[in-house]
Formats: C-alpha cells, structure tokens, sequence
C-alpha cells in the first residue's frame, strides 16, 4: 500500500465530547485536549494516517484527510 | 466521510456520554454498511430500550424504536413481511439477555435472517447503573455496593447453543475487526448473534474503577485475544474474539415460503 500523505485532521468541535480516546491511542502521539477539552491535532508533522482516531472516535468528530482523497 | 450519508446530522452531537463504546459501535456499523454498499433505504433497524437502542435514532435507515427486550419480535415481523429488506438489531446487555433473553434465544433458535448487536457494557446505564446479567460475579454497580454475586452469561455459549448460526465477538478496541465482522454478519443468511464489548466510562467503568475511557479500551486489548491464538493456551482467562459459528442452515423467511407453495399445492389437490 503506498504510503499516505496527510493534508489535515478535520475535528468537529461541536461534536468532540473530550473523552480523550484519539489522544491516548494514538500511535504518534499526535492529538492533545486543548483549554475547551476538543482534540487538536497539535503534532501533525508526525502523523502516519493509520486512521485509528477516527476509527474509534464514538463522536464521529474526527476525520484524517489524506492528499490522495477527494473528499467536500 | 461518506458515512456522514448514512446518520441524520441534524440529531448531533449524540446524547451518549464522553467515550460511551456505543458511539464507536454505531462507528463501524456505518463503515460496514457503506463498505457493503447497502441502499440505507433497504435496511430496517429496529431497537428496545436501553443506552444502545438510541443508536436507531442516530442513523439514516428505516427505524424503530421499541418495547424493553422486544426489538427481535417486531424485527421478525418486519422480517416475516418484508423479506428482501435487510434488518440490524442492535441491543444492550441487559435489553437483549435480561427482559429479552427467551426472545434472543428463540429468534436464534428459528435462525432468521438478521444482525443482533448485543452492545455488552456491562450495566443498565440510562437508569443508573444497575447490575446487569453481565456485570459479572465480584463486580460493583450502584445497585451492588458490596460487590456483585450474581454470575454472568457467556453471549457466544449462549448463542451457539440457541442455535444462531452466526455467532461472533469483537470490542470497541479492535475496531477493524468489528467492521469485518459486522459486515459479515451482516451478509450473513440467517440469524447473526455478534456481542460487542462497549465501555461504559460513567457507570461501570467508574463503580469499578478502570480509568479513562481510552484505558477501558486497553483493558480489552489486554484481557482479549483472537479465537484460538497462542496466547489463549497459555492464559485461559482471555477472552476470544472472532467468528464461533458461521453455517448454512435453513432459514426462517424461505422455508416459511415454501410452506406457502406446500400448502397452496395442498389445496389445489383437494379443489380439484
């Protein structure tokens, strides 16, 4: 699989509950709870788009978009 | 995300807790159906009562929201009408094996074609935090302060021996392998059975002091191992994850069709 290329990490502040489960599983350490407890993306340099934020986001609030994706 | 198409956004964000599993649960359900390429108006999902049954708000299908325990029974109705439509029956613990535990076992045992998600986090969490049929032996809950002492269903012996022929467990921990399975249970001809370990931070995960709900989370990935791995023999307190059962066996809906055309035959023979 060729290797994925990160364009952002799109998080919906509106519906992130803080419950800090992109924070503390992902593999890179890449997410942080900023001062309103929403998840930021404050390392993106070192994400590796595995996608497991998103996968196990129970908000549905989070979302990696990669170069190759055409996404709105 | 193309699985936005599937939910109703306009009931976001969801009233589930901070890191309640069920939203993790509904997560790769929607992924398992857009990945099945299933027209959201062809699918039916039907819930009881409980934390886990306000999923069927959530999502973009048709769906009801019934009795406590009943959600099998309109879900065969629905089933026994409407054949080609494709039915998912998502359930709490306490909704699927305490109050309707003999629909579970009969539904299973008549192997009609549809997805029971048994969301097993352990408690009654919409009423507080009530011990319940799998809250385990030794547990705590705001109705067991000193400590449960009733003992826990195993849901896959109980499945299998009622007779599903699909039977899996997975947990909002191994995510991919949830979305597998749900897709292939949902594929599946006959009655899919598929417990879903969800964590509930709030209730269980705070009475029995697990942590955070990403360390609930952990606690699977520790505590969980793929249906007999190595790691199994040689700790056999693990529990397995996977597909138990997946057999072709008669299912309800056909074989209730050709009684129609047996019987139809029979009163022709007779007219005639």
């Amino acid at each position: 699989m060729p290797k994925l290329k990160l364009k952002e990490h799109r998080i919906n502040r509106d519906w992130c509950k803080g419950c800090g489960i992109c924070v503390q599983l992902c593999p890179k350490n890449v997410l942080e709870l900023d001062d309103e407890n929403k998840a930021v993306a404050v390392r993106p340099e070192d994400c590796i788009c595995c996608k497991l934020c998103e996968l196990r986001c129970p908000d549905l609030a989070i979302e990696v978009i990669t170069e190759d994706e055409k996404k709105p | 995300m193309p699985i936005k198409d599937y939910i109703r956004e306009r009931f976001f964000p969801h009233l589930w807790c901070s890191g309640c599993g069920h939203g993790i649960v509904l997560n790769a359900l929607l992924r398992a159906i857009e990945a099945l390429g299933i027209n959201k108006s062809n699918i039916v999902m039907v819930s009881g009562i409980g934390c886990s049954s306000r999923i069927s708000g959530y999502v973009d299908f048709h769906t009801m929201h019934t009795l406590h325990g009943r959600a099998l029974s309109f879900a065969t109705g629905i089933k026994m009408s409407r054949p080609e439509l494709t039915l998912i029956v998502p359930m709490g613990d306490g909704d699927a094996l305490a109050i309707g535990g003999n629909h579970f076992i009969h539904t299973a045992r008549r192997n009609i074609d549809m997805t029971a998600i048994i969301m097993n986090n352990r408690t009654y969490g919409m009423t507080g935090g009530q011990y319940s049929p799998l809250s385990g032996f030794g547990t705590l809950a705001t109705t067991a302060p000193y400590s449960n002492i009733d003992h826990d269903f195993d849901v896959v012996e109980l499945a299998k021996a009622a007779g599903a022929s699909f039977v899996a467990r997975s947990t909002t921990y191994h995510v991919q392998q949830l979305t597998d399975i749900l897709k292939a249970a949902i594929e599946h001809k006959g009655f899919s059975a598929v417990e879903v370990l969800s964590q509930c931070p709030e209730y269980f995960g705070r009475k029995n002091k697990m942590g955070t709900p990403a360390d609930m989370l952990e606690h699977y990935k520790e505590n969980t191992t793929t249906i007999g791995s190595k790691k199994k023999q040689e700790n056999p307190n693990l529990l397995e994850r996977g597909i138990f059962v997946q057999k072709q066996i008669p299912e309800y809906c056909s074989e209730y069709d050709k009684i129609i055309e047996k019987a139809k035959k029979a009163v022709e023979g007779k007219t005639e």
